[in-house]
């Protein structure tokens, strides 16, 4: 806000011969009191100029046209050089849109499973893990957390079980399972379909990765929520269940539904056992085929469920986001 | 499998039987009565307990409570009978809080005893939960779950806890936000709602629970200014409807006009106690003094 007898830098002064040094004697109304003053005021003020002096940033139609400009030259770029010369063997072995169809429906004749109901399976597998998972891993969180005497020994179970399942690639808990267990000849577990050793071992990685968002969740509710809810005569059980984990899940949801995503691409590893899913039907295509379409088409698949999936936990989180920038904190 | 974190094992855990004007066995789930002016349930001048009983809702003898080396209370004597309102004063850190929290175990004291409706808290058998359903705690920061609509934040417990139907506890919890002007607010999310009405609503959520012992802790110092009052408003109505209400407090004036004894809480025990006229007209411990003397210098009575 301009003052009456002070410079303005950039904005021409009258009777002061340097910028930046202080008029003597403000005896003229200043900028204050003559706003709304025409151009041509006795004072001499002159008006204050709010143009840039750089080139404004586009906006409305202009910015629109430049944005879809810009878009569509990107587009180009991207279909010239998949369809030069140089591309081809790439279109040939990985976009081939007629390989990719035998890949899909599969073609028992020369023994070429079908991709699309091999993913059926990861889906079916992934839903069913999640949900074991989703139970399984708050019972880890809460013994990790307890401090009842009676459970010490096994929430230091819980801890050893969440450091070494987190520690060590899924494939190879996969492999050991699903090839190893096999080879023990134990009655009733040696003896289970690959589907099944898969599921387990997904399942215990899994509930290792889940019972530490839970566990950030449980702990991000605040011990002032838990006085509260005791403080109105609710049992510890149903403080956890009505008070603490309801806004323990709303805290971590996007860490939940990022676990959900890996869990969902992470089926594929199941392919490693010989299973029938997505990733071994590709396989067995491309080994026929001697053409990767069938990969590509696997890709695909697995896109548009977890494109959608982390597009929504996006949402959530920017909701999260908005709402603790509002200030309207728990 | 708990995330209870500091409040102790409650297994097993009863309120000792006891003859008589049993005050922990006296919930009256169908006193849910939306339809009068009261906000205070069960007992009133007269009715409920027997005009005669004077015998302590609250009595705390020589009461001892550390923060490890810290000593907060150094012996601590209270006593409060049915309808009275007891204000405790005294400067930040002087204990009032923790006071508070170990009449409703929310602390474990270490020496002393504390007998809440004439049951010794230290006793064995007695349920935490028990004690917590009669006893309300409004807090300094409200508290409201966020996650639960005002209308589900006041029937929670007295659905989980007392059993009621959820019409009932509806009823009950509409009756009693109307009371205090906020039934068009039953359905919002508590982070609509200003930080007074927030405060109002903590406190009704208290008293859907129908506790005999109310414990108030600073319930106005997070509010601002122009909020205080509404909040004030609402103790004080609590007090003159015969809530029986122990009440930590920065606002002197509201403990001079509410107050039927003000304690002057200084080095872990209570210096002074008395009728508010005389705390604050007429203090006879030089530290009472010098405590109202900065209230006053800051320009705070
Ligand atoms: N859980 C705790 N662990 C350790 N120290 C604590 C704990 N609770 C309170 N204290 C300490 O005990 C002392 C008394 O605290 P308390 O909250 O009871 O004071 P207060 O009178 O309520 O103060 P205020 O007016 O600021 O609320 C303080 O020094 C505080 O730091
Ligand atoms: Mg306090």
């Amino acid at each position: 806000m301009a003052q009456p007898g002070v410079a303005q830098p950039g904005v021409a002064q009258p009777g002061v011969a340097q910028p930046g040094v202080t008029q003597p004697g403000a005896s003229q109304p200043g900028p204050l009191a003559v706003a709304g003053a025409d151009p041509g005021s006795p004072d001499g003020e002159l008006p204050i100029s709010l143009f840039s002096s750089h080139r404004p940033r586009l906006r409305g139609r202009a910015g629109t046209v430049a944005s879809t400009l810009s878009t569509v030259a990107m587009i180009g770029l991207i279909v010239a050089l998949v369809a030069s010369n140089a591309a081809g063997p790439f279109r040939n072995g990985f976009l081939n849109l007629h390989q990719m169809w035998i890949a899909f429906v599969g073609d028992p004749s020369r023994g070429i499973l079908s991709v699309g109901k091999g993913f059926v399976l990861n889906i079916w597998l992934s839903l069913v893990c999640e949900a074991i998972v989703l139970v399984l891993a708050l019972g880890i969180a809460s013994l990790r957390l307890t401090r009842e005497p009676v459970l010490l020994p096994f929430r230091a179970l819980a801890i050893a079980y969440t450091d070494f399942a987190r520690g060590v690639p899924v494939i190879l808990v996969m492999l050991w399972v699903g090839f190893g267990v096999p080879s023990l000849n134990l009655r009733g577990v040696s003896s289970q379909s690959p589907v099944v050793y898969a599921g387990f071992v997904l399942v215990f990685s899994y509930s290792a990765y889940v019972a530490e968002v839970y566990r950030a969740g449980l702990l991000s509710v605040p011990r002032a929520q838990i006085q509260a809810a005791r403080s109105l005569g609710l049992s510890s059980r149903t403080t956890l269940y009505r008070v603490v984990l309801p806004q323990a899940v709303r805290n971590v949801l996007p860490a939940l539904l990022n676990d959900f995503t890996s869990l969902q691409k992470d089926t594929a590893i199941v392919s490693t056992l010989g299973v029938a899913e997505a990733v071994h039907s590709a396989q067995i295509a491309g080994g026929v085929e001697f053409n990767y379409s069938g990969f590509t088409i696997a890709s695909i698949l697995f896109l548009l469920i977890t494109i959608p999936l982390t597009r929504y936990t996006d949402r959530i989180m920017n909701r999260d986001r908005n709402r603790r920038l509002a200030g309207t904190t728990a | 499998m708990t995330v209870d974190r500091n409040l102790g094992d409650d297994t097993g855990r009863r309120l000792p039987e006891s003859g008589g004007t049993d005050a922990l066995a006296a919930v009256d789930p169908d006193a849910a009565d939306a339809s009068t002016d009261r906000l205070t349930a069960g007992e009133g001048d007269g009715d409920g307990l027997a005009a005669g009983d004077r015998s302590p809702v609250l009595r705390a003898a020589g009461v001892h409570k550390s923060f490890g080396a810290l000593e907060v209370l150094k012996g601590v004597d209270l006593t409060m009978r049915p309808h009275d309102v007891v204000c405790l004063i005294g400067s930040s850190g002087s204990g009032k809080s923790t006071l508070l929290r170990c009449c409703n175990l929310l602390e474990r004291i270490e020496g002393g005893t504390i007998e809440l409706f004439g049951h010794d808290l230290a006793d064995e058998r007695v349920d935490e939960d028990l004690v917590r359903r009669h006893t309300g705690m409004v807090f300094q920061s409200f508290n409201l779950f966020p996650h639960l609509r005002v209308l589900d934040n006041v029937t929670l417990a007295p659905r989980r806890v007392l059993g009621l139907q959820r019409k009932d506890a509806e009823d009950r919890a509409r009756g009693l936000l109307q009371r205090i002007g906020l039934g068009d607010k039953a359905q919002e999310y508590p982070d609509r709602l200003s930080r007074g009405q927030q405060q109002r609503v903590a406190i009704v959520r208290s008293l859907a629970m129908q506790p005999r012992l109310l414990l108030l802790d600073e319930v106005t110092s997070a509010l601002d200014p122009e909020l205080v009052a509404e909040v004030l408003d609402l103790v004080g109505e609590l007090a003159r409807q015969g809530m029986t209400m122990l009440i930590a407090t920065h606002e002197m004036g509201f403990a001079r006009e509410v107050a039927d004894t003000v304690c002057f809480l200084e080095g872990g025990v209570i210096v002074e106690s008395g009728p508010p006229e005389r705390i604050f007209g007429d203090p006879t411990e030089p530290a009472t003094r010098r405590f109202l003397q900065r209230i006053f210098d800051a320009g705070r009575l």
